[in-house]
């Protein structure tokens, strides 16, 4: 199995967690992973709402790319794969579009190849099955809220993997690694995504609406597929709960993060040793560390 | 004659928002199962049901004034549940965009983060997290705006102080400069 595998900015940064993690389990799970060579941005919000072809070019230069390899595009930051999802479906749906789209971006681009959510590579690609298999270290007695934001599964038109109100792919994953997923109501519900820097006031709510449902639930931590996401929840976490004369201590987990501790590698291989809420305390109470079988990473 | 003149002005505007935005805003029922679930709405203005009903009457003028357009998170949620399908994002980015055209910049603070960020962009084809803070923050008059998370975010090595560029600089300036030619354009 091998896929062209676009980053995007965020996992290069404040995400690299995220790229640590994901590199990691495709490496172990036998998915190849192609990096796009020189690949830019796709543009997030900030293309779209000032300028839509600007919004369609600037990921369909990243797609052409993985097009001319004959690749499938799996893309982890939700944002980017809802973009270049958008850029593939204008292109395949009208000529003129697809015409119009190579002109500007200067190289040939027909869509002929597909993007793919990193998680539905991993839960349908490879499959619940043989990552169960592989699991060393079950994530027993954790109980995990699901959070897949916005861009993940809506417009379900675009996303196409998963339902839009109630989505499960990655309950399903929390599951076969030996977790509990919880059931609760804000697992689509929007974190703000750039509002929180923009309109602090605003995002600092929303952040906390979702994070005080998933402690309402039950949930011990949050499981996102989203670097702006995890990066509104884990960083504004103390700031939002505060603002809301209320104290969370809830450590938010990239789902791949989840699967490489279950796979049996080291939290530091996996970037668990970076986030604002640390996560480790809960894992130990857990006793998830103290299983013989840590893998070692060697870098 | 100034109202005819209103009226006129109103319809051009209704057609260009419904071209550019693809959306035909009589489809629109006014159930409001979009405003319910907006995640935004109790801070806009007009509910984005109210938008759109500002655009049938032909009273386009007052949804360029509104917020609205500006915090709608592009949550994609009205989209998803609307029975008309009715794409909301859509419109929202396009009655936004010629607000911008006219110089009207509702919410300023979001306009000046995505400008900064599509500035960078397109210099060095990738967004940097750091250098947009600090543009941001510069720009929008609160230097010290999330500085306190700034520090640990480069302890942890999650933002550098160097914008990454990638070699085909070229290429993205391009795609730019023709998305410009066509009219479109950041600016
Ligand atoms: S959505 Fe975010 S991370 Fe993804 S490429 Fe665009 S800016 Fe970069
Ligand atoms: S949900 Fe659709 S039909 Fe109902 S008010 Fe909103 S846009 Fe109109
Ligand atoms: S896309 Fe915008 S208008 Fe629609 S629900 Fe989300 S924030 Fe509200």
């Amino acid at each position: 199995m091998k896929y062209a595998y676009y980053p995007g900015c965020s996992l290069e940064a404040t995400a690299k967690e995220y790229n640590q993690s994901a590199k990691l389990v495709a490496r172990h799970l036998g998915v190849e992973l192609w990096e796009i060579p020189d690949w830019s941005c796709c543009g997030a919000t900030a293309a779209h709402n000032n300028n839509h072809l600007l919004s369609l070019a600037l990921p369909a230069r990243n797609l052409a790319i993985a097009e001319a390899e004959g690749l499938d595009v799996a893309v982890p930051c939700a944002a980017c794969f809802n973009r270049l999802r958008a850029a593939e479906a204008a292109v395949r749906e009208s000529e003129s579009m697809q015409a119009t789209i190579s002109e500007i971006i200067g190289r040939d681009y027909r869509a002929t190849n597909k993007t793919r959510a990193f998680l539905d590579v991993m839960v349908n690609g490879v499959g619940l099955e043989k990552i169960k298999e592989q699991v060393v270290k079950p994530l027993a007695g954790l109980k995990l809220a699901a959070y897949y934001g916005c861009l993940l599964v809506r417009p379900p038109k675009l996303t196409a993997f998963d339902d839009p109100e109630d989505p499960m792919t990655m309950d399903r994953l929390i599951d076969a690694l030996g977790g509990e997923a919880v059931s609760w109501s804000y697992k689509t519900e929007c974190c703000g995504g750039s509002l929180a820097t923009a309109r602090g006031d605003i995002g600092v709510r929303m952040i906390y609406q979702v994070l005080r449902h998933a402690r309402d639930a039950g949930a011990e931590g949050v499981v996102t597929a989203c670097p702006l996401c995890f990066l509104n929840l884990d960083m504004r976490e103390a700031q939002a709960a505060a603002a809301h004369g209320d104290q969370l201590q809830l450590p938010i987990f990239y789902f791949t993060e989840l699967m490489g501790l279950a796979l049996g590698y080291a939290p530091k291989d996996l970037g668990l040793t970076t986030h604002f809420v640390n996560p480790l305390p809960l894992l130990e109470a857990k006793e998830i560390l103290r299983h013989p079988a840590t893998r070692r990473e060697t870098a | 004659m100034e109202l005819a003149g209103s009226l006129r002005r109103n319809q051009t505007l209704k057609n260009q928002v419904e071209a550019e935005s693809g959306v035909v805003l009589s489809d629109c029922y006014q159930c409001g199962k979009c405003s319910a679930g907006c995640p935004v709405a109790p801070w806009m203005d007009y509910t984005p049901r109210q938008v759109i009903r500002l655009l049938q009457l032909g009273l386009g003028e007052v949804a360029l004034k509104s917020h609205t357009p500006w915090l709608c998170a592009s949550c994609q949620a009205c989209y998803t549940r609307c029975p008309r399908e009715v794409n909301l994002p859509r419109l929202m980015e396009a009655v936004r965009q010629e607000a911008r055209r006219r110089g009207m910049i509702n919410e300023k603070k979001v306009d000046i983060f995505e400008q900064a960020f599509l500035g960078t962009l397109e210099r060095y084809g990738r967004a940097h997290e750091m250098g947009l803070m600090v543009q941001y923050n510069l720009q929008s008059g609160q230097p010290f705006k999330d500085a306190l998370l700034a520090p640990p975010l480069l302890l942890k090595g999650k933002i550098s102080p160097f914008p990454m560029k990638i070699k085909d600089i070229a290429g993205i300036k391009n795609i730019f400069a023709r998305v410009r030619a066509r009219g479109g354009g950041r600016s």
